[in-house]
Order: structure tokens, then sequence, then C-alpha cells
């Protein structure tokens, strides 16, 4: 590190002289201050600081505009007879889980098009695409796909002779009809990560497995998944952030309906700090506060073994 | 290579997959085959019913220009840009700076700093909802292009610092250390040196800041009211409200808000999966 004052500075009028010396090593101590001053400023104030005044709002009562009220634990406490956060908090649970199958539909796929036949190139993309259209398009493709008189579903339902379903105003149907719209772009988010992950297994392995007679599912299981663990970690990580951070779809398809049974905290708590039901911003903070805790298990999580990484 | 080469495979299998392949494809793009068709139909199409068949006619002039004549969607897509390609640059600028100085220095909070980047990205937007309105509305830029912007900026910062600190890490340290002997100063050291090389980190940010703030709906609802300052996907949101049974407008504005990312991603594809897949090989 202490390099510089080995040698005369090439452009320098004197030779290396102490105070020069002093000024490059505290430069140095100085430099990556102002490098991270304005990055660091900016995530401060609207990122880091908003985190605790919401934890802060939501012990009060407020408007948003007059003055606030203090209730102490009170909006909590309200959590816990409010059936809305419930039938919310269940459905974030059912959002999770099933978002799961992301990863391994994308692997599927993955595997199906990690060939090298002619235009394959242009086959990733076309599977790719769904990831690239904003969400609200995704939502108002499938609200239409799944609409009760004319929507393809149920078109093909009732060819077949059933009765048609209305999926998105039917509380047993609606969020799993929501998913399926959310899980498409998840699934080739999750079918990129393998492909890039598939594309850097080692090949003398997979030669000495089938040396030994390894195939199909034995070489998927034994040799290939272990290798895609890096691509396992990520596709999970963005998984479970997209499960969980999931308003748009609601918001596009249901606006949380029927009768509030499509509802997940992200859009529970801008229902109920923001929209025409009122503005109840400590309350809202205190449903965000519950998703933020639930997000914080998952992220020291990731961040645990990001930092074990990183050291070892 | 897993699986198989198909070449190795018997022609019967290979015959299946060449067929098959182009029928998963059109199944997996179905919903949006089906939304490119029906806005070309003609509005008879929809009265009659006809969804999902062959459209009678196609109507591609009358309907986009329905779309840009009837609504305004026009002033949501200028929106749009005003928002994202100050935010583009505004982060990329950030995090060249944020990304180069966790990547080269070595002090005591500097993986502190860095983890507070990285966490701070996996963050729920509602937790900042409030309060960031609340400020927006302070600082007088509630339902402006700079309110968005700032936000965007700050926001997207989190992900950038960490893509550019891992990009500059695996940068060769030597040409550094061989400047600095020469008494470069640190800032020159950055921009004559280190930022040259980091073009490639640069393209791939930018194509992938611009589809994730073009595509964001939460903050544009959140931050902004009017249709002065709405983004596309606000907008769309509220003329499908409008348009209740005109499919094949909807459609259309679909197809147009859609289009930027679309143009990008195939343009800069390799960039945009660079950096998606960041940390998908290694760790």
């Amino acid at each position: 590190m202490n390099q510089a004052s080995t040698m005369p500075p090439k452009s320098g009028i004197n030779p290396v002289t102490p105070p020069k010396k002093s000024m490059l090593r505290n430069q140095r101590k100085m430099a990556p201050w102002f490098f991270l001053a304005p990055g660091i400023l900016m995530f401060l104030v609207f990122v880091i600081s908003p985190i605790f005044q919401s934890l802060w709002i939501s012990f009060y009562e407020w408007d948003g505009l007059g003055e606030k009220t203090w209730l102490g634990l009170a909006n909590y406490l309200e959590l816990f007879d409010d059936e809305n956060f419930f039938i919310s908090l269940k459905n974030n649970i059912i959002w999770l889980v099933l978002y799961m199958l992301a990863p391994p539909i994308g692997l599927a796929i993955a595997l199906m098009l990690n060939q090298t036949v002619f235009g394959i190139r242009l086959y990733k993309s076309l599977f790719f695409f769904p990831f690239v259209i904003s969400q609200v398009v995704v939502g108002l493709v499938f609200a239409w796909f799944y609409d009760p008189s004319y929507g393809l579903l149920n078109v093909v339902i009732t060819s077949f002779g059933f009765e048609p379903i209305a999926v998105l105003a039917d509380e047993r149907f609606v969020t799993y009809g929501i998913i399926v719209a959310g899980l498409w772009p998840q699934v080739a988010y999750c079918m990129i990560l393998y492909l890039t992950g598939l594309n850097n297994v080692a090949a003398d392995q997979i030669e000495a497995a089938r040396l030994d007679n390894a195939k199909g599912w034995k070489m998927l299981w034994y040799i290939i998944i272990p290798q895609l663990r890096p691509a396992t970690f990520i596709a999970v990580v963005v998984t479970v952030i997209g499960a969980l951070r999931s308003f748009d779809l609601v918001s596009i398809m249901t606006s949380g309906g029927p009768y509030g049974s499509s509802r997940v905290l992200s859009y529970y708590m801008y229902e109920t700090a923001l929209s025409e039901y009122g503005y109840r911003m400590g309350y809202g903070a205190a449903i965000a506060v519950v998703l933020f805790a639930i997000m914080m298990l998952f992220i020291t999580g990731f961040i645990w073994k990001m930092i074990r990484d990183e050291r070892g | 290579m897993f699986p198989q080469p198909i070449e190795k495979s018997s022609p019967s299998i290979r015959y299946l997959y060449q067929i098959g392949l182009p029928i998963a494809l059109i199944i997996w793009l179905l919903p949006l085959i089906a939304v490119m068709m029906t806005s070309v139909r003609p509005a008879a199409d929809i009265t009659a019913g006809n969804y999902w068949g062959w459209p009678s006619s196609f109507n591609f002039l009358d309907n986009y220009k329905s779309v840009f004549i009837d609504s305004a969607i026009g002033g949501f897509i200028w929106n749009s840009f005003m928002v994202t390609i100050p935010t583009v640059v505004g982060t990329i600028i950030l995090s060249c700076l944020t990304g180069y100085a966790l990547a080269i220095y070595n002090f005591r909070s500097n993986l502190l700093i860095f983890f507070m980047f990285v966490a701070g990205n996996f963050i729920p937007f509602q937790i900042l909802m409030v309060p960031v309105r609340d400020l927006m509305l302070q600082m007088g830029v509630y339902d402006t292009y700079r309110g968005l912007i700032i936000f965007h900026i700050a926001f997207q910062t989190g992900f950038c610092t960490l893509f550019m600190r891992n990009f500059i890490k695996g940068l060769p340290f030597e040409l550094i250390e061989s400047a600095r002997v020469e008494g470069v100063t640190e800032f020159k050291i950055f921009w004559h040196i280190v930022i040259p090389l980091m073009r490639p980190a640069i393209a791939a940010l930018a194509v992938l800041v611009f589809t994730f703030i073009w595509n964001d709906y939460f903050w544009a609802t959140v931050l902004t009211q009017g249709s002065d300052t709405m983004p596309v996907t606000a907008g769309l949101n509220s003329l499908n409200g409008q348009w209740v049974a005109a499919w094949h407008l909807v459609s259309a504005g679909a197809v147009v808000a859609a289009l930027p990312p679309v143009i990008m991603f195939f343009l800069m594809q390799k960039h945009f999966i660079a950096g998606l897949t960041l940390g998908a090989t290694k760790g």
C-alpha cells in the first residue's frame, strides 16, 4: 500500500518530500468518503431513515396532515383483531409457498433449452420475454385471460362442457389466479439464472460421471444441481423477495377483491394508508412494519450467507 | 454439457424436440400473442365476441392511432421517459462512485456500508411509503418528475452499488497500484483508468435500471397524482378503467407501454442478461 513513497511522482516538480507523502496517504484515507458521500447521503435520506420513521409513525394515529396522536402499541394490538390483516397474511404465505415453484420450473425450462440447435438463442430470449414487460401489462393480460364470458381459459373450459369459472371474482380461486400470473415472469427470471449456471457447469465432471454410467435424474441430482448452487441461491432470493413484494398484480387484477379476499400485506398497507378507505398512516405503517419484519427474517439469512462467502 | 446434446440422440427424439420447441414457445407466450392479435382487431370483433379467433380484419393503424389520439398515453410515455432517463444517468454516476470506493479501499466500515446497500435493496417498498411520500410533499416535489427521479436514484443505488463493486473487484488491481506508484491522484485513477474499463458494467446497469424504472408501478401510484406526471404503468391502469369493453384499445396501449423495455432488451440482450445473472455462476 505504501509503494507511493518508494518512487518520485513523474509529473511532480519536487521529488517526494515528507509533507507530500503524508498528503498522499491522507488522500487515500479520505478518498473513499468523497466517493461514497453522495450515494450514502441519498440512501440514508430516502431508504434507511424512512424505515425508522415508519417504525415511529406506527405508534401514532395520523391522517397524514394533522397532528399525530400517540397510541403506543394500540395499532399493533388492533392487528390481532383485524380479520383483513390475517387474510392478507395468509395470502402472503400462499404466495411465498407457491412462488417456490418458480426455481424448479425455471430449471426445467432451462434444461429443455440448454441445447445448441439452430435458433436456440432466439428461443431463449423469447422464453425470457415475460420478465421484460411490466407487471401492469402482465396483470391486464391475465385479467383478460380469466374473463368469465370471453377469456381464453373459459373458452377452453366450456368447450369441454364445464361451467365457466370467474377466477378473479371467486374468493376460492382469486389468489391462485393472481399467483399464476406472477409466476409467469418469475419462472422466466429463474430460467435465465439457470441457463447461465448451466453454461458454467464443469464439462470434465459430466464426462467423468458419464464414464461411471450416471445418467438422467441421477446425473441431474448428484452432479448438476450441486454445481448450480449459486444460481439456485439467487433464484430463491429473488423469488422470496418477489413473492413478498407482490403488489402490482393484486392492484391491477382485483384491487384486493372480491371483498378483500385477494389482499396481501403490501396491498392492504397501501389501502389502509392511502386509498379511498381513509388515510390511516399509523395503522398502515404498523402493517408495513410486520411485512418488513417477515422480510428481515429472510434478508438476514441471505446477508449472513453472503458475508460468509465474502470472507471465505 | 447437460443434458446430453440433442444431436447425439436418436433421430426420432431429435425430430420430437424440433417440433416440441415451437409448440412450447407458443403456449408459453400465448397471453402475449393474444394481446398482440387483439391490438389489431376491429371493434366489431370485440362486440361480436371474437376475442381469440383470427381477427376479421387487421386494423393496426386505426387502433394504434386512436390510442394515441383519444387517450393521454402519448403523454404518459413521455412522462416515463422523463423519469427513467435521468434516473438511469443519476444512478450510474452515484453507483460508479460508491462501487469504486467499496471495491478499492480497505477501511473498517467497508463491509458494513456494502451490506447496508445490499440489505436496503431487499426491503419492502411499503415500509418506505408513508415517510417518503411525506418527505416529497415537504420538499414540494410530490407529483413532479423530480420527486420520482430522486427516490428512484436513491433506491436503485443499492442494487447498482452491489453490481459495480463486484465488477470493479474483478478488475486487475495492479493497474491501480501502478498508477498510485506514479503518483496519480485518486480521482484521476478513477476517472482515467477505472471508468473506461467499466463500460460493460455501465451498459448492463443502464439497460437494467431502465427496465426496472420503466416498469415501476408502485412508486408511480404513490408519488404522482395527475396525468401530467403519471408514468405509463400507472396511466395504463387508469386507462383500463376508462375503456371498459374496448379491449382492442387496452391491448394496443399495453403493447405500446411494453415496447421501450422490450426494444432495450433486444438491442442489449447480452448486457441485460449479464446484469441480471450477476453472481449466478460463482459464489
